[in-house]
């Protein structure tokens, strides 16, 4: 497989999501003759090569060329075909921003783009290689579902779910080697809807993709150090967005904290702050992500680490959101 | 001859009717992009008046020859051929470009029933013609896609990217067009940013690449039909036309690219597309067999 950079070693605890990714779209494909899969020379990478390998007819790799992936894609899914297309997640949004919109999103089109290597997820390539502003793009586009999976088995399960709803889609995956979260696919994934991770009353943070984990680590180590009560709701769809478990969650822990491997400017945490603002609620509130800034090189690891979005990080934030002052009273009513 | 006599004379009179559909929805809508909507004016007509294999009473039959107009703001001449094709209502012209229309400038396909391609945004449409033609394939269909792209709008790179892979696919169903008016909304393409040698960058791209007059029915017809015999590669018809042509002086003026006319504009242009149509059915009469 071409694979660009030589990765760092994978931990035995990790799987590689976008492997999962890869089988997930074989066994689409065995089951549905319509599905095809495009990429811009990211085969490899991308894992959609497995794909390739099985289904040679309908797979497609335009070379180095998004936009006309994306066009190519619509014109597709407008003859009836659904179209997987994958690239890294940069190039699937910002590079193809106007294909994206206008022949996809505009015109309603049954194609489901798979961005890979979100975030800060292709560490040691640097900033071109990172998406940190893609998920303020892409949630801004009418007729768009977006999905942020936190490990490989959510990803199966977005795959699939996105497969069965008409309209485009826009999964956004990691490189790969996420810790895993899940034991398999069966915890009742459901588009729109954020799955609690860890129960509690004091505080919730609010995390997708590969914070989620890091947010669960957090919360556990909290629990028994700080004897405090964590929520913890992985936000996988952020368009539409689960407003009601953010309502729920502001007015039974006044303090929430979103952490996301994206800028805080539009990704979750603007997303968040939308509902709240609305909803009239006082809370404590911090937005962890990378502070408006472009990310640096390094592993995937330390630049979470740096950002404060892994769960060192969270627990600071956590400790500090504790503190923070909010309107305390009981009278909700001239808060709305 | 590819195009007999009789066809001949139908088409002319079908695009007269066109242009003055064009100039009616213009001077109702107040303006238009008059020079463009003309000078892809035969090249639409002809396509849907003798080649594509479509059902009126089945607008979106799914064995249908498909249609892309790269070029979304011909939506002034696109409109009223789809009108008069009967699968939308001839009085949703009267409301083009008014808040709540249906149709305006740029044609929308979840909106204006025919439309296979939602464009306006340039550079798109070649690509979504390889996609549909690859979807073909996929499927086991023999459609063909017909793909119109205007001039200025070459200067998009994406246009590049998706005739490499029509190419690289060899999407011979893909039939592309480029209405070669010469014309962007800045002046003459020459001089805003050089297309020429046009032929040859196609060409050198891996597509059968013809050059013909635009407004020639029999030229047309005979290079659509090389295209459709062809199936080594996917072919290129350059159309040189006139940008406006049939209204009399704007004929030509790269100024007309959008335009509105007042009352005694319309009426001359009325007299004008009466002359242009005039000659050309003439000609029609004299060189048909």
């Amino acid at each position: 497989m071409a694979g660009g950079l030589t990765y760092t070693a994978v931990e035995s605890t990790k799987l590689a999501t976008t492997e999962l990714y890869g089988q997930a779209m074989v066994e689409l494909g065995e089951a549905h003759p319509e599905v095809v899969a495009l990429t811009a020379d990211l085969a490899g990478s991308t894992k959609i090569g497995d794909f390739m390998e099985k289904f040679p007819d309908r797979f497609f790799n335009v070379g180095i060329a998004e936009q006309n992936m994306f066009g190519i894609a619509a014109g597709m899914a407008k003859a009836g075909l659904v179209p997987f297309l994958s690239s890294f997640a940069q190039f699937a949004s910002m590079r193809v921003a106007d294909q994206l919109s206008t022949d996809l999103c505009y015109q309603n089109v049954n194609a489901k783009v798979i961005a890979t290597h979100g975030g800060t997820s292709f560490g040691q390539a640097g900033s071109t290689h990172h998406a940190i502003t893609d998920i303020a793009l892409v949630r801004a586009l009418p007729n768009l579902t977006v999905i942020v999976p936190a490990d490989g088995y959510e990803t199966v399960n977005a795959v699939k779910a996105a497969y069965a709803t008409p309209g485009p889609f826009y999964i956004r995956i990691n490189r790969g080697f996420d810790h895993v979260l899940y034991e398999n696919t069966d915890y009742g994934f459901e588009i729109g809807k954020a799955v609690t991770l860890h129960e509690g009353t004091d505080i919730t943070v609010i995390a997708c993709g590969s914070c989620a984990y890091q947010a669960l680590t957090a919360a556990q180590f909290l629990k028994n150090a700080d004897g405090l009560a964590v929520r913890v709701l992985n936000m996988h769809t952020i368009k539409p967005l689960d407003k009601e478990a953010i309502l729920k969650a502001v007015t039974e822990t006044r303090r929430i904290i979103t952490v996301e491997d994206h800028t805080v400017v539009g990704g979750l945490g603007g997303a968040v702050a939308e509902v709240l603002a609305e909803a009239g609620k006082g809370c404590a509130f911090t937005r962890l992500g990378i502070q408006d800034h472009f990310s640096t090189i390094g592993l995937h690891e330390d630049l979470m680490s740096l950002e404060g979005i892994d769960s060192n990080g969270i627990i600071e934030a956590v400790r500090a959101t504790m503190g923070k002052d909010f309107e305390a009273d009981d009278n909700w009513d001239d808060e709305v | 001859m590819a195009l007999s006599k009789q066809e001949w004379l139908a088409l002319e009179a079908k695009a007269h009717k066109l242009r003055l559909d064009l100039l009616e929805t213009t001077h109702m809508a107040g303006s238009g992009h008059i020079g463009g909507g003309s000078s892809v004016l035969d090249i639409l007509t002809i396509i849907y008046h003798k080649y594509m294999n479509i059902r009126i009473e089945d607008p979106k039959w799914e064995d249908r020859d498909r249609c892309i107009v790269s070029k979304g703001h011909a939506g002034i001449a696109y409109a009223p051929l789809l009108v008069d094709l009967g699968w939308n209502d001839p009085e949703q012209l009267k409301t083009f470009n008014l808040t709540g229309s249906k149709m305006g400038i740029h044609l929308d396909s979840n909106k204006v029933i025919g439309v296979d391609a939602s464009t306006g945004s340039l550079g798109h449409g070649l690509s979504i013609g390889v996609g549909t033609a690859l979807a073909a394939r996929v499927l086991g269909k023999d459609y063909k896609t017909y793909v119109i792209l205007g001039d200025g709008e070459l200067d998009e790179g994406s246009n590049w990217e998706a005739a490499m892979s029509a190419a690289h696919f060899n999407t011979s169903s893909v039939i592309t067009f480029v209405d070669r008016n010469g014309a962007m909304i800045d002046g003459p393409t020459e001089s805003i940013m050089a297309l020429e040698p046009l032929a040859d960058k196609f060409t050198a791209f891996g597509f059968n690449t013809l050059r013909i007059d635009g407004h020639s029915f029999p030229q047309l017809a005979e290079a659509i039909e090389t295209a459709l015999a062809a199936t080594d590669k996917p072919t290129c018809i350059i159309c040189d036309t006139i940008k406006a042509v049939g209204f009399g002086s704007k004929a030509g003026d790269y100024r007309w690219h959008y335009g509105a006319m007042d009352d005694d504009g319309y009426e001359q242009a009325k007299k004008d597309l009466e002359a242009y149509y005039a000659g050309r059915k003439a000609k029609a009469e004299q060189e048909g067999n």
